[in-house]
């Protein structure tokens, strides 16, 4: 391999927060044409020395050299002047502006002092096309996939230049086939010259795309490997500082009887005759593409949404759901898949996001049993082993594997009997989530039947009994856990 | 047990403070200052005063008690002050132009306020049309009826008995302040000690998370606007009984006074956050401004300009409070 020209140096980068040292005398190093993961458990301090590339933050100490310059970034603008980008998590585009308007945003083409909105939208369709992307340069942004919107803001720091691309788990939305469109458009960058940081929790990604690995822990960059170099336990155990023993812990035991039948389930829309069933301590997995009708299934049986036509029962009796609260009482619990937007309520405490479900249970006649309310928080904290300061913590302070966590002992609260869980790893850390298994594996241990809906492969296969596979709001196939592997799964979810 | 009981009351008491801190403070320095200051000090601080500072603000408090938990709900509720006029007006017709009993009136009246609670109520909770578009109608729609109502001129009524509930006395504390009392505790253990109180918050914060909660979302909309409409019913027959008549202009401005408050006491215009304790102390804020203004016989002009500062000062505090904590 030839020697490549340096890009990007952080040295030494420290930030303190009251009270918490975030990042603490982190270097990184960033080549022309590469791909640089950037690994670690949430709070290891990714997000932190990001914005203080991309001028969000600023530095206690440190200094940042781009192409043996040393630079100071104090805003957004120095940033993208230094030919940074950033492509965050959430994006940022304006819903109700073309796609070439959004490409242009903030550096508009002027024909004098107006937007010359034709030469846009000629020069964003240019790069689109260069860049291999069926998007139209005049449709509107609130019309396009959450992978297309990304693939726009791909073109738009392309088309500003940038040099430097940091990429904030672009795939934790983004179905398996738009991940393989999305990977041919960061090696064609980085042809060109481009260095790409790229965060994710997606180990199995790293060996597709990336080069060479950072991994983080509690503020410090840990270590630089080559990625073909390392293996995914020696990562692991760099990230959490200690051997994970078991990653996925599943005890399979003798199915139990018919809990849940579905028979022919549609909503007049996006779920299609779909009919499956679910056995007591079984964990049923859901397989398919982003916009396959997991979602939807599942907000139709637990009542969100319509059941135009089809079948429920539970315990072989035939039942009807109309809304949320008939299915809670059935003992359904329905762990949303945007715990931010449908599950959390993020201004209030722990104990508030505990307790919401169970009121009754210490609220009567207009007094609050608050020893009640604290000891069921308690309880939940202890069973999901969240870490938290306190029960009165502001749930939006902190990490998403423990905000996962709440949300899930919200729902255990009300002692379910069928507990959906939808996508309920993602976007939280390799420790977080390989505790959420073992919590999974013990509730079907003592009788809970789980749904899970997952698009991570390793994941479902792994965890579940059997998987359905859902494509276009069908249900494809079914797999027993023992003749399951990532191909067939895919076979069936392809269109 | 009686020991955690006095630990929880601490702890509540120790929020109170803690919660209030910049308000409480700036109602303590406009106290003292108004105790002190050569103008008002031998007027401000006796008995007659006091009591004519808490009738004052006691019809603001009832709508500000109703706009807080609208408000934490991520609503807006502009119909308040027009509901006052026509409740007053009917409540006052009843009498003087049908010659019903003062009580079945004042019972008309707050009527009134529930039907057009319930209107504004079942409209936000079934469509998704802005709280600030229907109650903005609801506004407009009951300020003309009580101007088609009245034919533009107030409806005397002059009875003992009618003015008991705006101006009478029980055992020296005024009606209208025993009234206040009532419905403010009414309204605190509304929103902290029931499961309403909760799902209030819930739906502010965050209606498509309580929507997967399995929280009757519309029903919590249809009781807080319907709440918040009552308080209108009784603040207008307060208002018309204080006033010998009802008149088709009382509560001009009623809602933004009720808004202020609420504002003033901490509560986030974007919802999902707030607290009553917060509002009582922004109206008592407004309330003792106002009385010390008049003590100082500053002018009505000068003294909307010093409300409106003192509005954007409250709410800069909050401002840069919560950026600080951000930090």
């Amino acid at each position: 391999m030839e020697k490549k020209k340096v890009i990007l140096k952080m040295k030494n980068i420290t930030k303190t927060f009251p009270g918490v040292k975030a990042l603490d005398n982190v270097s990184l190093e960033l080549m022309e044409g590469e791909v640089h993961a950037l690994l670690g458990e949430n709070g290891a301090g990714k997000s932190t020395l990001i914005k203080v590339l991309g001028g969000i933050y600023h530095a206690d100490s440190g200094e940042i050299e781009i192409n043996d310059n040393k630079v100071k970034i104090n805003s957004v603008q120095d940033a993208e002047r230094n030919g940074v980008a950033i492509i965050h998590q959430e994006l940022v585009l304006v819903p109700y502006m073309t796609v070439a308007e959004n490409i242009f945003l903030g550096r508009e083409l002027s024909k004098k002092i107006t937007v010359d909105l034709k030469a846009q939208e000629r020069e964003a369709q240019k790069v689109l096309d260069e860049l291999g992307m069926n998007i139209k340069a005049g449709s509107l942004v609130k019309d396009l996939s959450i992978a297309q919107q990304q693939m726009v803001e791909i073109t738009k720091a392309v088309s500003a230049h940038s040099k430097i691309l940091v990429m904030d788990e672009p795939t934790s939305s983004i179905a398996e086939k738009e991940v393989e469109n999305l990977f041919k458009i960061m090696r064609d960058l980085t042809a060109h010259g481009v260095g790409i940081i790229y965060i994710s929790h997606k180990m199995s990604e790293l060996q597709d795309i990336c080069d060479r690995v950072t991994i983080m822990r509690d503020g410090q960059s840990v270590a630089t490997k080559v990625v073909s170099e390392t293996s995914r336990d020696e990562l692991i155990a760099l990230m959490v500082g200690r051997q994970l023993t078991q990653y996925y812990e599943r005890d399979f035991q003798k199915q139990g009887e018919e809990l849940l039948r579905v028979e022919a389930l549609s909503d007049g829309d996006r779920v299609k005759n779909v009919s499956f069933k679910l056995h007591k301590g079984e964990i049923v997995g859901f397989s398919g593409l982003v916009g396959a009708g997991r979602s939807e299934t599942m907000a139709a049986l637990f009542g969100l949404t319509k059941v135009v036509s089809g079948e429920i029962y539970i315990n072989g009796q035939k039942t009807v759901i109309r809304n949320p609260k008939e299915a809670m009482a059935k003992g359904i619990a329905f762990v949303p898949e945007n715990r931010k937007e449908e599950g959390l309520y993020l201004i209030q405490d722990v104990r508030y996001n505990t307790t919401i479900e169970v009121l009754e249970q210490f609220i009567k006649n207009l007094n609050v049993d608050r020893k009640k309310e604290e000891s069921i928080t308690q309880r939940f904290i202890d069973m999901m082993r969240t870490k938290t300061p306190s029960q009165i913590q502001t749930i939006g302070n902190l990490s998403g594997g423990n905000q996962q966590k709440v949300l899930i002992g919200r729902w255990l609260a009300t002692e379910p009997k069928i507990l959906i869980l939808d996508e309920p790893t993602r976007g939280i850390d390799v420790g977080a989530k390989s505790e959420i298994y073992a919590i999974m594996n013990e509730l079907v241990k003592n009788g809970v039947s789980i749904i899970m809906i997952s698009s991570e492969l390793p994941e479902i296969i792994n965890m579940s009994d059997r998987i359905y596979v859902m494509a276009d709001g069908e249900v494809k196939g079914c797999l027993d856990h023992t003749e399951v592997s990532q191909e067939s799964i895919m076979n069936l979810a392809a269109i | 047990m009686s020991e955690i009981k006095k630990e929880v009351s601490n702890s509540a008491v120790k929020r109170f403070f803690s919660e209030n801190l910049g308000i409480l403070a700036a109602l303590i320095v406009l106290c003292i200052f108004l105790g002190v200051f050569p103008g008002t000090s031998q007027y401000f601080v006796t008995v007659k005063n006091l009591f004519n500072v808490l009738r004052q603000i006691s019809t603001n408090l009832l709508l500000a008690c109703g706009m807080t938990m609208v408000i934490i709900l991520g609503g807006i509720d502009l119909s308040v002050g027009s509901i006052i006029a026509l409740s007053g007006v009917l409540a006052a017709g009843c009498v003087s132009r049908y010659g019903m009993s003062i009580p079945a009136a004042f019972a008309i009246g707050i009527v009134i306020g529930v039907v057009f609670g319930l209107f504004n109520g079942f409209v936000i909770s079934k469509t998704t049309i802005p709280p600030f578009i229907v109650t903005l109608a609801t506004m407009n729609i009951s300020r003309g009826l009580a101007g088609v109502y009245t034919g533009g001129s107030p409806v005397r009524v002059v009875s003992k008995e009618w003015q008991w509930i705006g101006a009478g006395y029980v055992s020296g504390i005024p009606v209208p302040v025993i009234i206040m009392v009532i419905v403010f505790i009414l309204s605190v253990f509304i929103l902290n000690r029931t499961k309403m109180g909760r799902y209030i918050y819930a739906v502010g914060g965050n209606p498509l998370a309580a929507r997967f909660s399995g929280i009757d979302v519309s029903q919590v909309k249809f009781v807080v606007y319907t709440y918040s409409g009552i308080m209108a019913g009784i603040a207008g027959i307060i208002l018309a009984s204080r006033m010998y008549s009802g008149q088709p202009t009382a509560g001009e401005g009623a809602e933004m006074d009720a808004i202020a408050a609420v504002v003033v006491g901490g509560t986030s215009m974007a919802g999902g956050s707030g607290k009553l304790s917060g509002t009582l102390i922004g109206a008592l804020i407004i309330g003792i401004l106002n009385n010390g203004l008049n003590l100082m016989n500053v002018n009505s002009f000068w003294q909307t300009v010093v409300k409106g500062v003192v509005i954007l000062l409250a709410v800069m505090i909050d401002f840069f409070r919560n950026k600080n904590k951000a930090k």
